[in-house]
């Protein structure tokens, strides 16, 4: 193991990590933190902007403890934030199934599957407190799968070991988000939270280093709006957008925590993207986003293309001599369940190749007739049926008789805005939670993680954390709205609104998005090497200038105005886009979700630089966003050792 | 394989903020894949509007995978279009034929005033919540996740209940823009597990009650659970009454027990 | 256009208790699901008597001494216990009460749900479930009280029935009452279609109680609507049998 003790170390990058065995930091932390008397909790206002898992149970937490909390998000309800959508599963080290599952194990997955590349504390910390996660949510009402004892069923998700994951149905992030919603909605009830729904955070207000508010957008009437606090929470998700087609939701953005990087949050890992190997592939240019088939479906599922460049029959008429099936070739061990990253690296070579399938040639097929022959159609009908109906419903073809058709799609974005073990970002005042921040997760999320990892920042780390920072403010006064910093930064932000109403060129902010995404998507996605990201580097920032020149936004600024919103989160992709280039450019080697072509094994493995990249790069934010300053904050191992991961 | 469907007739409801009197603005889609998704249309025809200088027309959506509950429309007369057990976004062109028109309107109902074009405002669904639609458990304070059993059929009835995602087509399908299948599903959701039972009756009044401020009345006509992306059954409009009517007679009891 | 502008002001009380608090059954029917509670109570105990009183009827095809002794009957519920008529009275009474609480609940009801949508929809709607006889229960209800006023004003007071043999209008006899009335074709026909829709009513509303009332266990579901179906059916088709009878001549004077 190599610690690079004498590489410069930015004084802001501090973990501050609390001393003790792996096993005693959390307690040692809570033991010292600094608390707030129950009554003087009143005295403190804290802003939560995200209602998803993570900002719906900081906030319904928060507020619990008496804390004065307002929370925003921009869609209509909290119960529609983009959390609703994940469908497998939550990990809990529960150990249940009594099948060796302990928290240290979910510790060690974590970091192995992260690939090195997160923090030994913060991921302890994670595998500690999803034991309470479950229980918390079973007290709310969560309907997780049971077995017919009544007690709590679990899966094996993501090729783990032991079975600890729990779900319920394919719904499970609804399931939990709905608890968390509904916790909030009694805050909300009882007074205790203040709810800005259909307003969007459009910067953050810092006055002497310290995050005094932030500046918001009604959507409904276009007014811009101050609010100071004690303190400020993002919880406002991933930026998987930035690839125009993922299977984020399609008001996912990363417009709170860039905003938040441009007064002075560190941005780190942003290339760390992660790539789900079974989604439905892209149809025809209208095509909006992409949807997750679950991954179980690999369990059965044969993956192969045709043999032949110039194949034209249909899928079932090709012989078996004319096709390959390539996972099972090039991973005969692993085969069809070879991992997420491998297998949608395999995918992609063949398609780059010519030897994609469907009309646009663009997927992979997953054949279930081997399987429909092997257990009958109506074991596959059981353990698959919702799902086949589900592909049926989107691709309009019926998977029992012709095979399925698959490609990988973005899915889950690890980087984010940096974090301190308080889950701070460099900002003090200001924290990131959930997806925003750039997590436990290294450089690669194990499924039904992200969840746990929501929960665990929002209900069992921020209140304990955010105490520990407001406490030295008691009887300190903040400054409020009135202050002329809060009025800046509203012109401010007026001024970049009017701006994308004015410039009235010929382009839609539609436009500008799908072709942004394709550029990250070809040189930043599954693949990336000094080539082509060089070339980003250039034609990011010569599609920006176009988008700043020929932007068209129709209606005006006051009232509803969805392509005006859409103008603004582009403009904000397009900064983050050059920012994942140039942390993908710098990043020379590769591990999990970051595949540089130039540093692999001869077998395709990714090949790590424990030398010289065991660290977090985080980016600040110099004025120009093609000059990020990048910090380094070295990893230490002291619990796992340093391994090179392998599937053979 | 891809097919274009062309020469439809979209008959779009405009309609410039709540106080404005609104009309259909007609549109002519000359072809497009039926591989598109119904909102994907919107979008093409969104992009068009803003290449001829005019504002895009106005609907809400997010996940477009038919769990966030975010996307409306009533097309042709239909919650959610055609398609049974489906949101609009899982609608596809392909349901529909040439030269087909196609006419769209929002969600009409008092609850959910119009915001402008085909959006609506649904926070009466928040208030009824907000009311009671919760299970009181502060955070840290639970029991362990197993310490009580939970019989499959029930945990697996409160799932098919809690699968509602909130997105009004039961209001607007009914005739007489009753909330009833929605309470009534958050209602059995949380009534028949175990851990709902400390506040079950309190829950029902305070959300049927919260209901009645807002919305009509049940006459058991059907529409709301045929127009259910999630297909919740009528069953929890039953739960929901006989939950109230105990409500009543229970809350007095405790109450004067004070 | 009348709608509301969008809210945001989250509600304010979260327990019960905050409401004004009213006697229990008027606390009940101030609420939507209580006017349901009462609609589905009235109309169990009209549906007891549209039933009895179609069995009660089918007397006639015994003879006119049969259908009037049936009638005198009536008078002596519970006769000497208590005294002539005074049972009949309670229950016509209660009768009356419960239409009027049927009346005043579809009436209120109606008022509530014209509210909760203002602006209509402005396209056609493409109804999926929603039946002939669900959406038309106002229109049905109100033909059966129209019948219903026609019925007594015909062959109780006989305002509007023709004179009997002698002349003059006897109430006790019921037998040649009903002949007399149903002997013009008009009447027979109103009766008929009034009666049709009230097979239409209960065909939806003997459903509808069990979902008002909270009666719901999947092993007797499946039997509701067929229960709903069948009492509407021989109801209507008990009543209808009388002016039919007595147009083709079997029931005659
Ligand atoms: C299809 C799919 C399936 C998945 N399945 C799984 C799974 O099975 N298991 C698992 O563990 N993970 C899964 N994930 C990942 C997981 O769902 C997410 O990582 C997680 O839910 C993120 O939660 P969050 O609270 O951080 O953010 P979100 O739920 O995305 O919430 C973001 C919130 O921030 C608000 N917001 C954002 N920007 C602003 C702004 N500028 N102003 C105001 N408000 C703002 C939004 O309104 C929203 O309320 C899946 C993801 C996808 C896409
Ligand atoms: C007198 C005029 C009547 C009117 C105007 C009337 C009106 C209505 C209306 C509007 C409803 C539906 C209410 C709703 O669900 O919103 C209804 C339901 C019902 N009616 Fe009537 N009705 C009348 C007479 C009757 C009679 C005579 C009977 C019985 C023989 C009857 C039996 C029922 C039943 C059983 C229901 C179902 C109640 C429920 O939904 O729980 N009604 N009536
Ligand atoms: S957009 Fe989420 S349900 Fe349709």
């Amino acid at each position: 193991m190599t610690m690079l003790q004498d590489r410069p170390t930015n004084t802001k990058l501090i973990s501050k990590v609390p001393d003790g065995a792996l096993v005693d930091k959390w307690d040692n932390f809570k033991a010292n933190a600094k608390l707030v008397n129950p009554s003087n909790k009143r005295k403190f206002k804290v802003i939560v902007v995200g209602t998803g898992l993570a900002g719906a149970s900081a906030a319904a937490s928060l507020a619990e403890l008496g804390y004065r909390v307002d929370a925003f998000t921009f869609h209509d309800s909290p119960r529609r934030a983009h959390s609703i959508a994940a469908q497998g599963g939550i990990n809990a080290a529960k150990n249940y199934q009594g099948d060796g599952d302990s928290v240290s194990r979910l510790f060690t997955d974590t970091i192995k599957g992260g690939d090195f590349r997160s923090r030994e504390g913060n991921v302890y910390r994670l595998a500690q407190v999803s034991v309470n996660i479950i229980d918390q949510m079973v007290a709310q009402g969560v309907p997780f799968a049971r077995d017919y004892g009544g007690l709590l069923d679990n899966r094996s998700f993501g090729g783990a070991q032991v079975s600890r994951t729990f779900y319920a149905r394919g719904q499970t992030g609804q399931q939990l988000l709905l608890g968390a919603y509904q916790q909030l909605s009694r805050q909300i009830g009882l007074g205790g939270v203040r709810l800005f729904n259909r307003c969007e955070l459009v910067d953050i207000v810092v006055i002497d280093g310290r995050a005094a508010g932030i500046v918001t957008r009604d959507l409904l009437t276009g007014e811009l709006a101050s609010h100071a606090a004690h303190a400020v929470v993002l919880a406002t998700g991933g930026y998987g957008n930035a690839y125009y087609l993922s299977t984020n939701a399609m008001n996912c953005n990363v417009t709170a925590a860039w905003r938040a990087h441009q007064r002075g949050a560190y941005f780190a890992n942003p290339c760390y993207t992660q790539i789900h190997p079974t989604c439905i592939p892209q149809a025809d240019a209208t095509q909006s986003k992409l949807t997750l088939m679950s991954e179980s479906l690999r369990n059965d599922g044969r993956v192969w293309v045709p043999k032949n460049f110039d194949e034209n029959r249909a899928a079932h008429e090709i012989p078996e001599q004319d096709r390959d099936y390539f996972l099972e070739r090039l991973y005969p061990a692993y085969g069809n369940l070879a991992p997420r990253d491998i297998s949608s690296r395999a995918a992609k070579r063949l398609v780059d190749k010519g030897l994609g399938v469907g009309p646009l040639k663009n997927g992979v097929y997953l054949d279930f007739a081997e399987a429909i022959g092997r257990l009958g159609r109506p074991v596959v009908e059981e353990r698959y049926g919702n799902l086949f109906e589900m592909y049926e419903r989107i691709a309009g073809e019926n998977p029992y008789d012709q095979p399925m058709r698959i490609y990988p799609a973005t899915h889950y974005t690890m980087g984010g805005l940096w974090v301190d073990y308080e889950l701070q970002t460099t900002i003090p005042g200001l924290y990131a939670a959930g997806e925003a921040n750039f997590s436990d997760h290294g450089t690669n999320r194990l499924g039904a993680s992200a969840l746990m990892q929501g929960l665990a920042d929002g209900y069992f780390v921020l209140p304990y954390t955010i105490s520990n920072g407001l406490a030295p403010l008691l009887n300190k006064t903040v400054p409020g709205t009135d202050h002329p910093e809060f009025k800046r930064v509203e012109t401010e932000a007026k001024v970049r609104f009017q701006g994308y109403l004015n410039v009235r060129g010929t382009r839609s902010p539609d436009y500008f998005h799908r072709e942004l995404g394709k550029l990250i998507w070809d040189y930043c996605g599954m693949e990336r090497d000094r080539n082509g990201l060089e070339r980003a580097l250039t034609e990011i920032p010569a599609l920006y200038s176009e988008f700043k020149k020929d932007l068209r936004v129709t209606g005006t600024g006051e009232g509803i105005n969805q392509t005006l919103e859409k103008a603004g989160r582009v403009d904000d992709f397009f900064q983050l886009g050059t920012l994942m280039c140039k942390d993908a450019l710098t990043r020379e080697e590769s591990a999990g979700g970051h595949f540089r072509v130039e540093y692999q094994t001869e077998e395709g493995e990714a090949v790590r630089d424990d030398e010289n990249f065991c660290h977090v790069a985080a980016w600040e934010w110099t004025g120009d966003e093609n000059n990020a300053t990048r910090h380094e904050e070295q990893l230490s191992f002291e619990t796992v050792q340093l391994a090179t991961r392998s599937y053979k | 394989m891809t097919h274009l469907v062309s020469n439809l007739t979209l008959k779009v409801w405009r309609q410039n903020g709540p106080a404005d009197k609104g009309k259909f603005e007609t549109h002519v889609i000359e072809s497009i894949t039926d591989e598109a998704s119904f909102l994907e249309m919107l979008d093409v025809l969104n992009e068009r509007l803003i290449g001829e200088n005019k504002e895009a027309i106005v609907f809400d959506h997010d996940c477009r995978e038919g769990i966030c509950g975010t996307c409306s429309l009533m097309i042709n007369g239909q919650a959610h279009g055609p398609q049974r057990g489906s949101t609009t976004c899982q609608l596809h062109m392909r349901s529909f034929k040439d030269d087909d028109t196609i006419v769209i309107e929002p969600w009409r109902a008092n609850a959910f005033p119009i915001i402008k074009d085909l959006m609506v405002d649904r926070a009466a669904f928040d208030r009824i919540v907000e009311s009671g639609g919760f299970i009181t458990s502060p955070t840290g304070g639970a029991p362990d996740a197993n310490l009580i059993p939970v019989p499959k059929p029930v945990a697996d009835a409160a799932m098919d209940a809690a699968a509602c995602i909130g997105c009004g087509a039961c209001v607007a399908a009914c005739p007489n823009s009753a909330a009833n299948l929605f309470v009534g599903a958050k209602l059995t959701h949380l009534n028949l597990l175990p851990q709902g039972q400390a506040e079950r009756y309190k829950r029902a009044e305070a959300m049927v009650d919260t209901m009645d401020e807002h919305f009509g009345s049940c006459t058991n006509h059907g529409e709301c659970s045929a127009a259910c992306p999630k297909e919740i059954s009528l069953d929890v409009i039953a739960l929901m009454n006989k939950d109230y009517r105990s409500a009543k007679f229970k809350n007095r009891k405790q109450l004067s027990r004070k | 256009m009348s709608t509301s502008t969008p809210t945001r002001q989250p509600v304010t009380a979260t327990a019960v208790g905050t409401r004004k608090r009213r006697p229990l059954l008027l606390d009940l029917y101030s609420t939507a699901v209580g006017k349901k509670y009462a609609m589905a109570i009235s109309g169990i105990a009209m549906m007891g008597f549209v039933m009895f009183h179609m069995l009660g009827n089918t007397k006639m095809y015994l003879g006119a001494a049969e259908l009037d002794g049936y009638a005198e009957f009536l008078k002596k519920l519970l006769y000497p216990l208590a005294p002539k008529e005074s049972v009949l009275w309670i229950l016509r009474v209660s009768l009356l009460g419960m239409l009027a609480l049927h009346l005043h609940a579809a009436w209120s009801l109606t008022v509530l749900n014209r509210h909760a949508r203002p602006v209509r929809y402005q396209s056609a709607r493409d109804y999926q479930e929603a039946s002939l006889a669900s959406r038309s229960m106002r229109l049905s209800g109100i033909v059966v009280v129209m019948f219903m006023v026609w019925h007594l004003l015909d062959l109780t007071f006989g305002v509007v029935n023709t004179i009997g043999t002698d002349g003059v209008y006897v109430r006790s006899e019921v037998y040649a009452n009903v002949v007399r009335s149903f002997d013009r074709w008009p009447v027979a026909l109103f009766y008929v279609v009034a009666n049709l829709l009230l097979g239409l009513h209960l065909a939806h509303g003997a459903w509808s109680i069990f979902q008002s009332l909270g009666w719901n266990n999947p092993r007797f579901n499946a039997w509701r609507v067929a229960f709903a179906r069948g009492f509407a059916a021989i109801v209507v088709i008990g009543n209808i049998s009388f002016p039919i009878a007595v147009t083709v001549g079997i029931v005659s004077v």
